[in-house]
């Protein structure tokens, strides 16, 4: 027997089960083979439990590319829409391993108009409070934000929520990995995994010419945008923690001047961040139709959204520092960042946190031994 | 007035297209079916049979000539045109350069074929993809199409092409490049083909198209009406045994049946008929459909028990399942009894040696006919399965006769405009049998050539006229 592995059964949502059929014509075809690794992933099996579907369904980078190429893809009677399919799962799989897992529900309901209104609520919020010290339109001394919001009152807010944040996806991706059973991670393996997720890999078409966006011609712009995304936001987290070196290490308080180290990186992460999502978003308009789940829209738009708001306000909040405009543009970057944090665990960021899990277990995956021996 | 207009959507037709726009020449490209289904059964395609003295990017080791030339022969039995044959293969050794130049991608052989690595390129994502890159290059240079344009009748004038008529609207062009496939979705064509056999049965009522449903085969039966010279058989085929659950049309390569050599095949009497050892599945992947054309009802079944599982490609459709042979039997609704003989006299006749379902093993049969010569061994451990076949036609080998320069001959005497690539000329080099991608050798090289040949005549009379 083939099927030496012992699988619990777990009964297959909707989703799954379309992942399951489709997944079965894929693995009778194999044309998109040099696309990506969830073919090659998918020859190991011959058929696909949930474990396996949320797997692969996280291994998908949705780019496309079979979708484009499928000769079995609609008006074809088999309907097959692989990227579709996935898309699904993977907005299953985020609310299924959410942690606490009653706050699943909340991907749902993480829409662009809730991240924005959070962002402007909180941000309000601190207006108000503000006002009340009666200093909202007022230049500040040299810049100094600590005079309008003290760093202890910052840092109780935001420690706290950073802390959870960890927490919460930590936990998520755990769950997620207990239940798909990689195996041992080696070095190399781990090393591979690393570099494809930091290379976006699986979004070069296999031919380095890129993935599909609006048509069925290949474009690198997605690849490009989200390496501008994420090393914006990796340069500007680099920048906060930097920051908070010097506060606590060398006893060094904001404000830095334009050339220290912590306005530097913040400045090109804003910069680079607010390209990214800028075009990010530009292609989630542009987007064809049928590629991805169009009920998740809104969480990926929120996101996008509240990444460009927090980068382009950080940007806002240097330029107008020596002005009355101080109060005013720390209230709404530091909304924009209380929004974009709260919404972290879950909203479209878990998306990294799931991808860089199953990219680990292809890594570990293909360095064991393929049981399914088809080739000739 | 265009220059070059090209009847057809796929592989071929682009093909002359492309060439014909290169040339300099300004091209019209009319295809039968909608956008979502153009391009014929190129989109089912995936590779491309290469000839190569040394290994070449995606292909190892080497593929000479002669041997490209010599597994031809064999397929097709000697019915084969040696001229064109060898201009087909020598024109895929240096094709794939100028495929990447218009955005076809290759790359190294899929894992379920990785016997082909030395003999095939593979294309990146597979024959839609390339079709896609095609279209792309086409409207980039400045190729019109149009699509649902289905020509049904040419005007033509002393073996010369005059214009192309698709009901009422008419496309007049210097020259024309036919390559609108063949009729393998003419249902009518294939049962007047096939014929009544001796049990009364139309055969072709029970075939199954595994590509397009827009090859209808009208404009080159009108052609053949008009006086073209023709060549092959209407029966010919490229046809292989596919599940008979596939749908009517465009089932394309997952509903192939690969677990052939690893079983047993019987017929709707429960009884072997041929030896399913005799060689790889792929490399015997043609004979199976005409075989189980032969067979009463046009049906067979591919039966195969556990330890087959795993070892073949994952079928599209779950095959018929039960946990002994007499229960799957009843299952499949054989006769138990003339099933139950059949599988006793051939597990009793299978003299194991060492099974590798990767070589042609020592595992064979004695004293049974018909025999298996490979791969035999008892089916003795349950789950059984059970897969039904139909024949599943994939293209037609009926086509119009030609030269190298891709000319369309009335009386043997090669049109000076009208030109053709592609299925409707293929049984030139191929008048039996087949072999894994070279379909797309001969579409790609006589698509080219005729894309020249159309441009060059259509720029003569440019000067000229």
């Amino acid at each position: 027997m083939a099927e030496g592995r012992v699988i619990p059964i777990v009964p297959l949502s909707a989703a799954q089960a379309e992942v399951d059929r489709v997944l079965t014509i894929c693995n009778a075809c194999r044309y998109c083979e040099g696309f990506c690794a969830v073919f090659p992933a998918m020859t190991r099996r011959l058929s696909f439990p949930a474990a396996d579907v949320d797997y692969l369904a996280n291994l998908c980078h949705n780019c496309g590319a079979c979708l484009h190429a499928c000769q079995y893809a609609p008006p074809h009677e088999f309907a097959v829409n692989v990227p579709q399919a996935m898309a699904r799962v993977r907005g299953e799989t985020y609310a299924g391993h959410a942690w606490p897992r009653a706050l699943g529900v909340l991907y749902q309901r993480n829409g662009l108009v809730l991240s924005l209104a959070l962002a402007s609520g909180l941000a309000l919020f601190l207006v108000l409070a503000v006002m009340r010290e009666g200093g909202f339109w007022q230049r500040v001394d040299g810049g100094n934000f600590y005079a309008v919001f003290p760093h202890g009152l910052m840092v109780s807010l935001f420690a706290p929520v950073f802390a959870f944040v960890v927490l919460a996806l930590a936990m998520a991706v755990r769950h997620f990995w207990r239940g798909i059973s990689p195996g041992e991670a080696s070095g190399p393996a781990v090393g591979e995994a690393a570099r494809d997720a930091l290379r976006l890999r699986y979004l070069d078409g296999g031919h380095g010419e890129g993935c599909n966006e609006a048509d069925d011609r290949y474009t690198l712009a997605r690849r490009r945008f989200h390496h501008f995304t994420f090393y914006g936001f990796l340069l500007c987290f680099a920048a906060t923690c930097v920051a908070t070196l010097y506060h606590y290490l060398f006893g060094w308080p904001a404000p830095y001047g334009v050339t220290s180290l912590p306005k530097l990186l913040g400045i090109t992460g804003g910069v680079s961040l607010v390209i990214g999502t800028a075009g990010l978003g530009w292609l989630n308009l542009k987007r064809h139709p049928t590629h991805g789940d169009v009920a998740q829209r809104p969480m990926d738009r929120g996101f996008i959204a509240l990444l460009f708001l927090t980068a382009s306000s950080g940007l806002v909040l240097m330029l107008v520092r020596s002005t009355a405009a101080l109060p005013l543009a720390l209230c709404v970057h530091l909304g924009a960042v209380m929004a974009l944090f709260l919404t972290l665990p879950y909203g479209k960021f878990a998306h990294g946190v799931f991808r860089v899990a199953a990219l680990l277990k292809w890594a570990i995956e293909k360095r064991q031994p393929n049981t399914v021996g088809v080739g000739e | 007035m265009v220059d070059v207009l090209v009847v057809g959507g796929g592989n071929a037709a682009l093909c002359a297209a492309l060439m014909a726009r290169e040339a300099g020449a300004s091209v019209l490209m009319l295809e039968a079916a909608p956008r979502e289904w153009r391009g014929g059964n190129s989109p089912h395609v995936r590779n491309l049979r290469c000839m190569h003295d040394a290994p070449q990017d995606v292909l190892v080791e080497a593929y000479p000539e002669e041997e490209f030339w010599q597994d031809l022969l064999k397929v097709t039995g000697g019915k084969t045109d040696e001229h064109l044959a060898r201009l087909a293969i020598r024109a895929s050794s240096s094709c794939r350069d100028w495929m990447r130049s218009h955005g076809v991608r290759f790359q190294p052989s899929l894992s379920g074929a990785l016997h082909t690595a030395r003999t095939n390129a593979f294309f990146m994502g597979g024959g839609k993809a390339l079709v896609n890159a095609y279209y792309r290059s086409a409207e980039r240079l400045g190729v019109t199409v149009r699509y649902e344009t289905p020509i049904d009748r040419l005007e033509l004038q002393d073996g010369r092409f005059v214009a192309a008529c698709a009901g009422e609207r008419r496309f007049a062009a210097k020259a024309c490049v036919l390559a609108a496939g063949g009729f393998e979705s003419n249902r009518e064509w294939l049962r007047e083909a096939w014929g009544q056999n001796a049990r009364g049965e139309w055969p072709a009522d029970n075939f199954l198209i595994r590509g397009s449903r827009f090859n209808r085969g009208v404009l080159l039966k009108h052609l053949i009406d008009c006086g073209a010279d023709a060549i092959g058989d209407p029966t010919q085929a490229h046809m292989v045994a596919i599940d008979a659950r596939a749908p009517l049309y465009d089932g394309g390569i997952c509903t192939r049946i690969d677990c052939v050599s690893l079983g047993v095949v019987v017929n709707r009497e429960a009884k072997r008929f041929y030896d399913e050892g005799e060689d790889f599945w792929p490399k015997r992947y043609a004979i199976w459909g005409r075989l189980v054309a032969q067979q009463p009802g046009q049906i067979a079944w591919s039966i195969i028990d556990a330890k087959a599982v795993g070892r073949f490609m994952p079928p599209v459709f779950p095959g018929v399942r039960a946990d002994s042979l007499p229960e799957l039997a009843r299952q499949l609704g054989l006769d138990e009894a003339t099933f139950m003989r059949t599988l006793e006299a051939y597990n009793a006749a299978c003299r194991a040696g060492t099974f590798d379902h990767t070589v042609l093993d020592d595992c064979h049969t004695e004293g049974l006919t018909p025999a298996k010569t490979h791969w035999a061994l008892p089916l003795d451990t349950p789950p059984f399965h059970g897969y039904a076949l139909k024949p599943g036609v994939t293209f037609t080998y009926l086509g119009l006769k030609t030269n190298e320069h891709a000319a369309v001959h009335f009386d043997g005497t090669p049109s000076g405009n009208l030109f053709v690539a592609g299925e409707m000329m293929a049984g030139n080099v191929l008048g039996q049998g087949y072999t894994a991608g070279v379909g797309m050798s001969i579409g790609t090289a006589f698509g080219r050539i005729a894309g020249t040949s159309a441009a060059r005549a259509a720029l003569r009379e440019r000067v000229h006229g």
